[in-house]
């Protein structure tokens, strides 16, 4: 085996590039003749343009043109990818989501005009000069207020703010409520699963680029899928046929969800180039990110565990009103539904299940997939209740959930909820996270606390996530209005050196080096004669691109076929070289072999006969060696894990300082230990972030009040511990070639309530009987619930 | 951020006749003022930097008074009041991040008197003086409220005399977002008396707790104040914290300033 194949932490190969300062970002690229977009938008959530006047605008120096909604009457709307059938059999109620406003401003950054300069300074000069009427309308904001009779409508021409109702399993209902009913024991927990911003280190940027000469568009923008964006926007927006348009996602400094959408800017600077007839540059501020990229989370939810005399789980019942802010972003109906309640047997027996979501329409910025989408709302929920529950009923929470775990015997294991877990062994990882963390000395821990003040707790969590998006058939059944498959090509150069181009998307996750390494492990060739192509629509495949812990399990499973192709063919070749049968031919550590004799041919001779065929079986077989191959998941993965963490509350201020944390994850198969070490740490962080931290609130008038990071409060490395983390439990994943499951969502789904119930645990064994604190569990929350003013 | 004109004077007399343009504003340390300019709040006509005037830079005692420029950075107070005023060192070098330290002058905070900022609440417990190119003012005249202390437009804080305190100690409650004071209290114990400086809190701006100061004179531990509430009404209420939050805060951190400067 190579010594960089799978299994080794071979250092990321991209970093170099990153720090040193050469990385290629979107904004490092600049046209010649390039203009500059500015977007004026709106500064209030809700109203009526009565009046946008450009003419002021337009004639001042430096201005090419001055843009508004009429400009884009021939356009499409931004489209949304997925439609969720409600529990009544109706299509969700989908508004249109103009490039620019039309009539009505809908949320605080809603684009109303963009004013395109030489300079960046010059257009925001003139944006000054718009004159912008707008009549006020009542703002919708709070979820539950949006979706009664008689509520202000955010889109005039709906029937109301209720985009869904949407009730999973459905036939399950009347059982759910029976068995609630019955129950020995229920627990009850509401809570709300607080908003997010994603907040990219490398803020939106987009480079629209048409080319007279030969009638082609280039978009270059920070996405994390530039297939995606190219069939969304050329087929749906724009109306540009996919060989006229290339779009390029070069280096991309982290997206965590945001950057997988369809965004207004991208369609305005590809469009707005050719009526220009110049390269036109928009870069997000940072304040701008703020009320521009898509939101996360912020779900409002009743959730009811049942449970028998033996304290098996019986039924499961959970309500949520789930944000789409202002407009359907492009996959955000699928968050609260098919990424959310497919997850809520967790890791548990539950025979019985029932989730209602309603999805509401509110004037706020429009709220999609963040890293977990959907999947972080079910575990936090789940693994609250279970919590809460254990503490009702005084049993420790680790046993609770042993008593109910699905057992690997009965492993695959079909789940209420529609879906089937192909493999896992959660006794293993909590076992392992319990050991790591020494849950058994926890009490002497207490003691040490105590002695100084200190209020000490533990925390639990176990979760599943249902990773490797997503079978294509089994999607299109749920509405979703792409496939979910992956591409690889994997093209040999005559001696022996390769590129790989993939279909899926590196924004931080370090594909150009793991998946080298699988190529590497294959052949048994050095990694460093491989290179992974990725994030340009002329170069690579039509692939789905980089999100729900997808790249290695469905991208890599379209390169090991490719790859598996292409050591087919080169096999026949080595079988001609040597005059041998195909089926003799061993391919090992570069070298082929024919069994059983001494005789081999390197991998370089092989190759390069490929390409100089004067010895080579033309009649029977092409030249050349390059293999494309799409791969479609049959099933989704699905990694879990246990988590503990060990927090110290300030008594006096309700300061929470998380002390421990411990990650023991069933990932299945690893490629790079390293690598995944690191995703699980950045997860870890910003699930921590979510938990204690960050908050995304708008006022009753819709303003956004943590407009900045003066407000909107991010982790930073002192918030978090050294963290314990471990990948040792593996039961591979059956279904796709490699055995993995996936990594890169784990730390944020597992984490927000493993410290949420250390931060409970810790204010009940002091002797304070907090039910919950919401997210974030901020000094001043904690504060106020052990003083009975939650 | 809109253009604007950029003079360095060398001079007190200078800057001050520069700043006689409208408009015109003196730059310290720039770490209010240029993120606002930059979000197109502010439109100065004039820059007036005051780093070019040597007599505004340097920390000094004499007489049981520390003298700070007014154009001082705070890495700079952070490292040379060490040893003679540890716990105003200290407070330096809890502002910001090193960045906003080796920019950030005490002239400038003084004279934004930011509700959150850290150097007032010092000043006041000190019972300070601060010295402008034209007037001396007790802390307790300065500052006036958020945001407002009784400078005219052109006048320029010169300098910060604090009286070296027997003991001293700055217990900063960080608001989670921007690491600034959420609440920050001073202690401060002279012979005879004690200053108890509170910033972050108060809806108008930094104050002194008088009834800690009080029953601190008499009896410097942190049972004396005990007994002692603090009014959340016209306390700051945010998405941080209400104000009994605050009220509450301003109550455990002076307990803990005292008993860190015991």
């Amino acid at each position: 085996m190579p010594k960089d194949g799978i299994g080794a932490s071979t250092k990321r190969r991209e970093d170099k590039r990153f720090l040193t300062g050469v990385g290629r970002y979107t904004d490092d690229i600049n046209l010649r003749g390039q203009a500059y977009a500015y977007f004026l938008r709106s500064d209030v959530a809700h109203g009526r343009l009565t009046n946008v006047d450009i003419s002021a605008a337009a004639e001042m120096e430096g201005v090419v043109k001055v843009f508004t909604a009429a400009d884009f009457s021939a356009a499409g709307g931004l489209p949304c990818g997925w439609c969720v059938t409600d529990r009544h059999g109706n299509p969700m109620q989908e508004p249109k989501h103009p490039i620019l406003a039309e009539g009505k401003v809908r949320h605080v950054g809603d684009p109303i005009a963009v004013v395109i300069a030489d300079s960046p300074e010059l257009a925001r000069d003139a944006a000054e000069a718009i004159v912008v009427e707008i009549e006020e309308l009542p703002a919708v904001i709070n979820m539950k207020d949006a979706v009664k009779d008689g509520a202000t409508k955010v889109h005039d021409d709906l029937t109301s703010n209720l985009c869904y109702d949407w009730g999973f399993v459905e036939d399950n209902r009347e059982a759910v409520d029976k068995a609630i009913k019955e129950a020995a024991h229920v627990t009850t927990l509401e809570l709300v699963n607080n908003r997010l911003i994603a907040n990219p280190m490398e803020p939106r940027v987009a480079v629209g680029h048409y080319d007279r000469a030969s009638d082609d568009y280039t978009l270059y923008t920070t996405s994390q899928n530039p297939h995606v964006i190219r069939l969304l926007m050329g087929a749906f927006v724009l109306g540009i046929p996919e060989h006229k348009l290339r779009v390029v996602a070069p280096d991309v400094g982290g997206g965590f969800g945001s950057k997988i959408f369809h965004y207004a800017e991208e369609a305005f600077v590809t469009y707005a180039s050719k009526v220009v007839n110049r390269p036109v540059k928009w870069t997000s501020s940072r304040s701008e990110a703020f009320v521009s990229d898509a939101h996360g989370r912020d779900h409002v939810t009743k959730i009811e565990l049942a449970l028998d005399e033996n304290h098996k789980f019986t039924a499961i019942r959970t309500d949520t009103y789930a944000n789409m802010g202002a407009y359907l972003s492009t996959f955000a109906p699928s968050v609260p539904t098919w990424l959310h309640g497919v997850l809520m047997a967790g890791n548990y027996t539950t025979p019985l299940i029932y989730v209602n979501v309603k999805a509401v329409f509110t004037n706020t910025v429009p709220v999609d997939a963040y890293r977990g989408a959907g999947r972080p709302e079910a575990t936090y929920q789940l693994e609250r209740v279970i919590d809460k529950a254990a503490r009702e009923l005084g049993v420790d929470p680790a046993e609770l959930r042993r008593k109910n775990f699905i057992q690997p015997d009965q492993f695959p294991y079909a789940t209420p909820v529609a879906v089937e877990y192909d493999t896992g062994n959660y006794d293993a990882t909590l076992d392992k996270a319990l050991e790591m963390s020494d849950y058994a000395g926890f009490d002497a821990r207490l003691a040490e606390s105590k002695a100084r003040g200190k209020l000490r707790g533990i925390g639990i969590a176990h979760y599943i996530e249902a990773c490797g998006i997503a079978p294509s058939n089994l999607v299109g059944q749920l509405g979703a209005r792409a496939g979910l498959y992956e591409s690889a090509t994997v093209r040999v150069n005559a001696t022996g050196s390769i590129s790989v181009m993939t279909g899926s998307h590196s924004h931080g996750q370090g594909h150009e080096t793991t998946f080298a390494q699988v190529v590497a492990d294959m052949i048994g060739i050095d990694a460093s004669q491989i290179d992974i192509v990725h994030g340009d629509t002329s170069k690579t495949p039509m692939g789905m691109g980089t999100y729900g812990s997808r790249s290695l399990a469905v991208g890599g499973s379209a390169m090991v076929k490719a790859t598996n192709k292409i050591i087919d063919k080169a096999k026949k070749i080595a079988a001609h070289l040597m005059e041998a049968s195909d089926s003799d031919i061993e391919l090992k550590d570069g070298q082929f072999t024919v069994a059983g004799t001494d005789k081999s041919v390197a991998w370089g001779d092989v190759t390069l006969a490929a390409y100089v065929p004067h010895n080579y079986p033309l009649e029977s077989m092409e030249p050349g060696l390059e293999e494309t191959a799409f791969y479609d998941p049959s099933n989704f993965t699905y990694p879990s894990g246990a988590y503990i963490c060990e927090v110290e509350v300030d008594p006096e201020t309700g300061e929470v300082e998380v002390l421990a944390f411990t990650a023991a994850d069933d990932f299945g198969n690893v490629v790079n230990p390293m690598i995944v070490e690191g995703q699980v740490h950045g997860g870890l962080a910003q699930g921590i972030g979510q938990a204690l931290l960050e908050n995304c609130v708008y006022d009753e008038n819709g303003q956004l009040v943590s407009g900045s990071y003066m407000d909107y409060a991010m982790p930073r490395a002192a918030d978090v511990p050294m963290f314990a983390v471990d990948h040792s439990c593996v039961t591979p994943c059956t279904h796709n070639p490699l055995g993995v499951k996936g990594c890169g969502e784990a730390g944020a789904i597992g984490s927000p309530p493993a410290v949420v119930n250390a931060v409970i645990d810790a204010l009940h064994r002091s002797g304070h009987k907090v039910g919950h604190i919401d997210m974030p569990v901020s000094p001043a929350r904690v504060w106020a619930a052990m003083n009975g003013q939650g | 951020m809109y253009n604007f004109e950029f003079v360095k004077p060398s001079s007190v007399e200078e800057a001050v006749a520069a700043l006689k343009t409208e408009d015109a504003k003196p730059l310290s340390g720039g770490q209010t003022l240029l993120p606002t300019m930059k979000q197109r709040l502010a439109s100065p006509s004039k820059l007036v930097s005051l780093l070019g005037i040597d007599s505004l830079k340097g920390v000094s005692v004499s007489d049981g008074v520390m003298t700070i420029g007014g154009a001082t950075n705070h890495a700079t107070v952070a490292k040379e009041a060490a040893s003679a005023f540890p716990g105003l060192a200290y407070l330096a070098g809890k502002i910001g991040d090193p960045a906003v330290r080796n920019r950030g002058t005490i002239g400038g905070s003084i004279a934004n008197n930011d509700p959150a900022a850290c150097y007032p609440s010092a000043a006041i417990a000190c019972g300070a003086t601060i010295v402008t190119d034209r007037n001396e003012y007790a802390a307790s005249d300065f500052f006036q409220g958020l945001f407002t202390t009784a400078l005219e437009e052109d006048e320029i804080v010169t300098a910060v005399k604090f009286p070296i305190p027997e003991a001293s100690n700055y217990q900063k409650f960080e608001q989670p977002a921007s690491r600034f004071p959420l609440t920050g209290v001073f202690v401060a114990k002279y012979a005879g008396r004690v200053g108890v400086g509170v910033t972050g809190a108060s809806e108008d701006g930094v104050f002194a707790w008088a009834e800690a100061e009080a029953a601190l004179a008499g009896n410097f531990s942190p049972d004396a104040i005990s007994g002692l509430t603090v009014d959340a009404d016209g306390m700051i209420s945010d998405l941080h914290g209400t104000g009994a939050y605050r009220a509450h805060l301003v109550k455990v951190l002076t307990g803990r300033g005292v008993k860190a400067a015991s």
